[in-house]
């Protein structure tokens, strides 16, 4: 599926070297997601954007992410606060009459776009993700008192400061633990976690090259 | 019929009033539930917008663990529940995503093999109780208390699941079987704004202000949640929303466990209601002492 896609898609000759290397990122992503060849099918008929409750705070629609897409211009679907303004909600994913993976597209970009470091300015989701991520790998569970106090020191320390009341009041009701939450074999979670990265090292090299 | 138990990190903290409803009213219905010894996150959507393949990995080592229990997994979270589901069927539908994850478990002596069901809490009361034998274990009657059933948007999404998709009714079919009413509420599936309440919180109060008023103007005297992320957006921004719209919204948002406890007979301090922010004692006494 994917070298039929692929050559169709980078046969364009107009497009920079920049956006074909993106395009193949993000189709390679799109092969993992089952049925994700249906990207091809979007009849551009805005069912996604209509059912979207967040579509009203975005610079690009979710149907004009799909259209930039196919006339070759990922990087500003990757500059915009679309992907990020998403909520994983799948409300466009059940409803599109193509069948196409939205959300799970949505997710592709936002790899890509975390993968080469490309956002919107001012933009605190990828903060927050990668904070989320280092403490899932270090501990093996999220504890969200550490992610939320380690997110704002890094990107509005007076926010933070807004926020005790509510910390306060929810620690009064007995709703934030102070000892922290971690499993026991992280060893073993953390073996795992190496090994994944590993095997990309070794199966990606080929495809790059 | 026992089930394995996967809290999940919510539970633990922000919802233990979620933790603390879902494992009474199990016991009460002579449910055995088994925590998952050493369970790890998820894999939720955060990780998952940074590395898929990764997240879809420390997903399946909890299906891993899980799997020769032989028991379904119970998962209260509509995050947890959406992820572990769509690692499974990741596995199930792509032969290369499955090789790749089995490489990185083998090592670790695990490996899973496709035989686990994921369900959520609010399957397993209605399917395999079922709401005739729960209404009749009902020792406390709710009374006609108005509730605006919010099912929120990963528990029916975007696997065709137990529930409709676009109106899904198990949870007010339950209510009902125990006296309560349900609101008119169509924004029952309709998104809280997830994380989006800590990273574009312009944008989330919105969501959540739309919501508390169409269940405001619909009369809901409470909110039943079953996800600790639409229960605490709900919830604990309320003051903000009020601040930021001028309204005056005060509406005590449950977790459904809690309510369907209450029925059962259970003390509204062994289902957690002393962990609201948002008072329901007025109700609540009502409700236990008639």
């Amino acid at each position: 599926m994917r070298s039929i896609m692929t050559q169709e898609f980078q046969e364009d000759f107009f497009m920079s070297r920049k956006e074909s290397e993106l395009r193949s990122a993000f189709l390679e992503q799109v092969e993992l997601i089952p049925g994700g060849h249906k990207i091809k099918q979007c009849i551009q008929c805005g069912t996604c954007t209509g059912s979207c409750p967040v579509s009203f705070a975005m610079d690009i629609t979710p149907r004009k992410t799909i259209a930039l897409f196919r006339a070759g211009e990922i990087e500003s679907v990757l500059r915009s606060n679309t992907i990020w303004i998403c909520a994983s909600c799948y409300a466009c994913t059940v409803r599109c009459p193509a069948g196409i993976k939205i959300t799970d597209m949505m997710y592709a970009f936002k790899r890509i776009a975390m993968e080469r470091k490309i956002f919107p300015k001012g933009l605190p989701v990828h903060a927050l993700s990668s904070l989320f991520v280092s403490i899932v790998n270090k501990y093996g569970r999220n504890q969200e008192v550490n992610l939320l106090l380690r997110f704002g020191l890094k990107t509005n320390p007076t926010k933070l400061i807004a926020q005790i009341p509510l910390g306060w009041c929810l620690r009064s009701k007995g709703r934030v633990p102070l000892k922290s939450t971690k499993i026991k074999d992280r060893k073993q979670l953390s073996s795992i976690i190496r090994r994944v990265l590993s095997m990309r090292k070794t199966v990606q090299k080929p495809s790059i090259a | 019929m026992p089930y394995t138990y996967y809290p999940g990190c919510s539970l633990e903290s922000t919802s233990r009033a979620y933790d603390e409803s879902l494992r009474k009213v199990f016991e009460l219905l002579k449910l055995e539930l088994h925590e998952l010894t050493d369970w790890n996150c998820c894999g939720a959507t955060m990780y998952m917008s940074i590395d898929g393949p990764l997240a879809s990995t420390i997903s399946a080592r909890n299906l891993a663990l899980a799997e020769p229990l032989g028991y379904d997994v119970v998962a209260p979270c509509s995050s947890c529940f959406t992820i572990l589901s769509k690692t499974h069927r990741l596995m199930r539908e792509n032969a290369e995503i499955r090789t790749r994850i089995g490489e990185a478990l083998a090592p670790a002596g695990l490996k899973y093999e496709l035989n686990l069901r994921i369900r959520h809490p609010l399957d397993v009361l209605v399917n395999d109780v079922g709401v005739e034998l729960i209404r009749l274990q009902v020792k406390r009657d709710l009374a006609g208390l108005r509730i605006a059933n919010y099912y929120g948007c990963q528990i029916v999404r975007p696997e065709r699941g137990f529930d409709d998709r676009e109106n899904p009714t198990t949870m007010d079919n339950l209510f009902e079987a125990l006296g309560a009413v349900n609101v008119y509420f169509p924004m029952k599936v309709r998104c809280c704004g997830g994380m989006l309440m800590t990273t574009y919180p312009e944008v989330a109060l919105k969501l959540v202000k739309d919501l508390l008023e169409c269940a405001e103007e619909n009369g809901a005297e409470c909110i039943a949640t079953t996800c600790p992320l639409c229960q605490i957006n709900l919830e604990a921004y309320q003051g903000r929303v009020n601040a930021r719209f001028e309204t005056k919204f005060k509406i005590p948002v449950l977790f459904f466990t809690q309510l369907v406890g209450l029925a059962l007979g259970a003390s509204p301090r062994d289902l957690g209601f002393h962990r609201q922010l948002i008072p329901f004692e007025h109700k609540l006494m009502q409700l236990t002492e008639a």
